[in-house]
């Protein structure tokens, strides 16, 4: 997935009333009256929250003149999912990565101070 | 293979908790999670990432700065400020991916303690909302940070 893609992606899902909104169509296509009903917001705010996720290709609208429906296309968000999955990756060899680091500190430390107490001088 | 030696659980309504053990004393674990030349060795993600930008100022408002350069060239940053710093057992700081995908920046609290001849962290990372905390313990990201220790016993045995 191209990386601007994603960006809008995730700009569009970083706000916690369009994440509800696009909840709220996993159940079904619904109105911007429907969808405004749970928020204490304006039907004009409300709008501009579509217009974002309509812009990151989340949601469709539809084209009746009355009324135009909205429903979620799920495409992005399993792309972001797979994104999420990378970063997950990415965590796992970082701390692999961190314990290698950590191992050779410590023989580059144990190789520069080599001990002189043990029982060097002591024969069988 | 062994047993995971990290833990990772959620706690109150925003948190979640990672304990992880290493091998190794506990400055030198600080000086690993704190400075620069050596961050730059392991938190870079996948082969064919980087880490080009990795600016730490390891004072109280002191500055953290990542930029992670991905395979096709984009970059994918991320921005904090400390708050708190005792070496070397606590660094707490605040930190925000540049798109803001956890909707606010996080609180991270890394506490170092000795531990039956290693060291125990413990990362306890307040995200924005309950939402969010529960969002990140859903997408997995937690079981594959712990997945990725389950190889690190093999390692660390090999090279003792």
């Amino acid at each position: 997935m191209p990386a601007d893609t994603l960006s809008r992606t995730l700009s569009a899902l970083a706000d916690p009333t369009r994440r509800a909104i696009l909840t709220r169509l996993r159940r079904g296509p619904a109105t911007v009256t429907d969808l405004a009903a749970p928020f204490e917001l304006s039907l004009p705010a409300v709008s501009k929250h579509l217009k974002v996720l309509e812009r990151a290709e989340l949601i469709e609208r539809g084209r009746e003149a009355q009324w135009r429906p909205c429903s979620l296309r799920a495409g992005p968000l399993r792309e972001v999912a797979d994104w999420i999955e990378d970063y997950r990756e990415l965590w796992e060899r970082n701390w692999q990565r961190l314990d290698d680091l950590l191992a050779e500190l410590q023989r580059d430390k144990r190789r520069a101070t080599p001990r002189t107490t043990k029982k060097k001088g002591r024969k069988r | 293979m062994s047993t995971s030696k990290m833990k990772i659980f959620t706690h109150g309504e925003n948190e979640v908790v990672v304990t992880r053990d290493f091998d190794a004393p506990r400055a030198l674990v600080f000086d690993a999670l704190t400075k620069p030349e050596l961050v730059k060795r392991w938190l870079y993600g996948p082969e064919g990432h980087s880490l080009p930008v990795c600016e730490i100022d390891l004072r109280p408002g002191g500055a953290l700065r990542y930029v992670w350069r991905l395979p096709d060239g984009a970059d994918m940053g991320m921005s904090g400020t400390f708050r708190e710093i005792v070496p070397p057992e606590r660094v707490v700081h605040t930190e925000i991916f540049d798109q803001d995908w956890t909707g606010g920046e996080a609180l991270v609290s890394t506490v170092l303690e000795e531990h039956e001849g290693g060291t125990r962290m413990t990362m306890t990372i307040r995200y924005a909302s309950a939402e969010v905390r529960d969002m990140v313990m859903r997408t997995g990201m937690a079981e594959g940070m712990s997945a990725g220790f389950d190889r690190l016993d093999p390692m660390l045995a090999a090279s003792a």
